[in-house]
């Protein structure tokens, strides 16, 4: 597996590699990471801006005198709000928490049998589960909204955490990735004696660490910028993003805010993946290492 | 029956379907286990996606206003759609080319930039993957772009052109229908290295790299040949994944466009089908009108799904 592409380090050159072929590589390469890292930089050094900073012709790419202004005049004003903030804070990290676990746990479980059972419906919802990957959920807005009422979920966590549990994009990773088990490893280890679920706790979810690991990164960052947009009214429910927008959106004096706002609220993705990403790294070269 | 042979008799994926012949108590006493697996899923599936969107279909024949009983209209919503909507018809453009050109276009970057990722070190590679995926981190990222394009001449860009004298007046970006979409491709291809491009990375790390050595052994002279011949072939899995997710993201535009351009943008020239959804469900209150559009753009989106599964076919006929 993953010990293929550090051994070619090892051994120094891959083969079939020319100086002019490495050298527009490495161009391109460079061209596309400022493409997609500047714009992120620049929101970076507009938070640091003092106001007179924001508003000077012509603008610049670097700031001249830096402050921590915008991020006090963050903090005074989350601390004047009716609900305390940290409110907020953890009806955001609850639901990002309990919503990634869940979504972890849910679709392990289904993606088994889904990859290598053999039982009647599978291959047809496996097909539903293709199509479905397609469904942008702003389509079926007000129908959803309809049966989160009936049901009783507006204005509960369980309106946010139901529908995420029920991600047909890490249903759909899990399933690819188990289905990438040999058949034959499962099957021996019923031999020696292992029931289903043993294989499935012993055998199963150790291969497939790479993608709960990976799930947990799109959970994560998915769930993190959720809004509650049309389940949650109630001010004491209400999340994180949504309560900063309503800060940073009241005039211009707030304009370095509104970049203080959005630096707060990159740092804990940005950071989960740079966690996870090693550790995936990591987890694979073990898997090459015993192999 | 002891839970050895029970599990030994399990019958496994591949093979014929056996399960067919069994007496039906035999078949649930071997397969419940899979049912209670999947069960979980299914059932919160079941209610928040599929019955949504079979409810929107019935719905799109109806007059549904949130207020009184539903009437049925037949295919009036359709037709109003197709022939009297002329703000449908600019919303299906410009969906169209996010989807046939900010699409394809998105996915070619991703294969190639997660291809040549691949093959730097270890540290670099890592840092690279971040630099490429972070703008699709966060949900909201894109409002950077408001500093850069803003219409004033605080905006980057037109301070810039300013200063540099190649303008005098600063330009519109946002507003200005010249501009518009442009301004909304360059931001929905900088946030569109999400998961489809991470697939592609982790694909491309499992590919065995012995492989390589041996094309190179068959006569494979430079990294094209080895694309088409070794690596392409080992990642189809993840990139048929990589493109339906591309494809979804381009059909699905609508925050990108709202939050730059607007809501509703000049003379709509940032419209698409989801805002036009958005539009008629959550503004004006037509739910039958606002299903009919989702219905459409269902229709459209399986259809290119379709599409992309014919293509790989062709490509590579494992699939």
């Amino acid at each position: 597996m993953a010990r293929n592409v550090d051994s070619s380090r090892v051994e120094g050159k891959r083969l079939n590699r020319t100086f002019g072929g490495d050298a527009g590589i490495f161009l391109f390469l460079a061209l596309s990471g400022a493409f997609s890292v500047l714009p992120m930089v620049y929101s970076i050094i507009q938070a640091f801006k003092p106001l007179d900073e924001l508003f000077i012709y012509p603008p610049k790419f670097y700031v001249v005198r830096p402050t921590m202004e915008n991020f006090v005049s963050l903090f005074q004003l989350v601390g004047n709000l009716w609900v305390p903030f940290s409110r907020y804070l953890f009806n955001t990290v609850f639901v990002t928490v309990a919503g990634t676990l869940g979504s972890v746990v849910i679709a392990s479980l289904a993606a088994y049998p889904l990859a290598k059972h053999e039982f009647a419906g599978r291959k047809t919802i496996n097909k539903i589960i293709q199509y479905a990957l397609l469904f942008t959920s702003n389509a079926t807005q007000i129908p959803a909204f309809i049966i989160m009422a009936k049901l009783g979920l507006v204005n509960t966590y369980l309106a946010l955490l139901l529908p995420a549990w029920a991600s047909t994009l890490g249903l759909f990773l899990m399933t690819s990735f188990m289905g990438q088990i040999p058949t034959e490893r499962l099957e021996a280890a019923k031999i020696d004696g292992a029931t289903e679920l043993q294989t499935f706790w012993y055998i199963v979810l150790p291969s497939v660490r790479a993608a709960w690991l990976t799930l947990i990164i799109f959970s994560f960052q998915s769930l993190w910028s959720i809004t509650g947009g049309n389940y949650i009214y109630d001010e004491q429910l209400k999340m994180l993003p949504t309560a900063l927008s309503q800060i940073a959106a009241a005039g211009i004096a707030r304009a370095g805010v509104g970049a203080a706002t959005a630096l707060f609220m990159m740092i804990p993705p940005i950071l989960m993946f740079v966690i996870v990403q090693s550790s995936v790294i990591e987890t694979m070269s073990h898997s090459g290492l015993k192999g | 029956m002891s839970s050895e042979v029970q599990a030994a008799k399990t019958p496994m994926a591949p093979e014929a379907p056996a399960y067919k012949r069994l007496p039906f108590k035999v078949y649930w006493q071997r397969t419940r286990l899979s049912y209670f697996m999947v069960a979980p899923f299914m059932l919160l599936f079941t209610t928040f996606t599929v019955l949504p969107v079979l409810a929107s279909i019935v719905l799109s024949f109806t007059n549904f206003n949130m207020l009184e009983w539903p009437n049925w209209v037949g295919w009036s919503n359709y037709i109003t759609m197709f022939v009297k909507d002329d703000v449908f018809w600019i919303a299906v453009r410009n969906t169209l080319v996010f989807a046939f050109l900010t699409g394809p276009l998105s996915y070619v970057l991703a294969l190639m930039l997660a291809w040549f990722i691949n093959e730097l070190p270890k540290k670099l590679r890592a840092f690279m993957t971040l630099c490429i995926y972070a703008p699709s981190i966060t949900g909201g990222a894109y409002f950077i772009w408001t500093y850069i394009f803003s219409g004033d001449a605080y905006g980057l860009i037109n301070g810039w052109l300013m200063s540099w004298g190649l303008i005098q007046e600063p330009i519109l970006w946002l507003t200005d229908e010249k501009y518009m979409m442009t301004v909304l491709i360059i931001v929905q291809l900088w946030m569109s290295m999400g998961a489809g491009f991470l697939a592609l990375i982790a694909g491309l790390r499992n590919v065995d790299h012995e492989l390589y050595e041996a094309a190179a052994i068959d006569g494979t002279k430079n990294r094209w040949q080895e694309l088409w011949y070794v690596t392409l072939p080992s990642i189809a899995p993840q990139m048929i994944f990589a493109a339906v997710l591309q494809i979804a993201s381009s059909f699905a535009v609508a925050d990108v466009s709202m939050n730059l351009a607007g809501f509703p943008s000049t003379n709509y020239a940032g419209h698409t089908i989801v805002l036009h959804m958005y539009d008629y469900g959550s503004v004006r209150y037509e739910m039958g009108y606002a299903a009919a559009i989702a219905v459409v753009l269902f229709a459209a989106m399986a259809l290119t799904n379709s599409l992309i599964r014919f293509v790989f076919k062709k490509v590579d006929p494992d699939n």
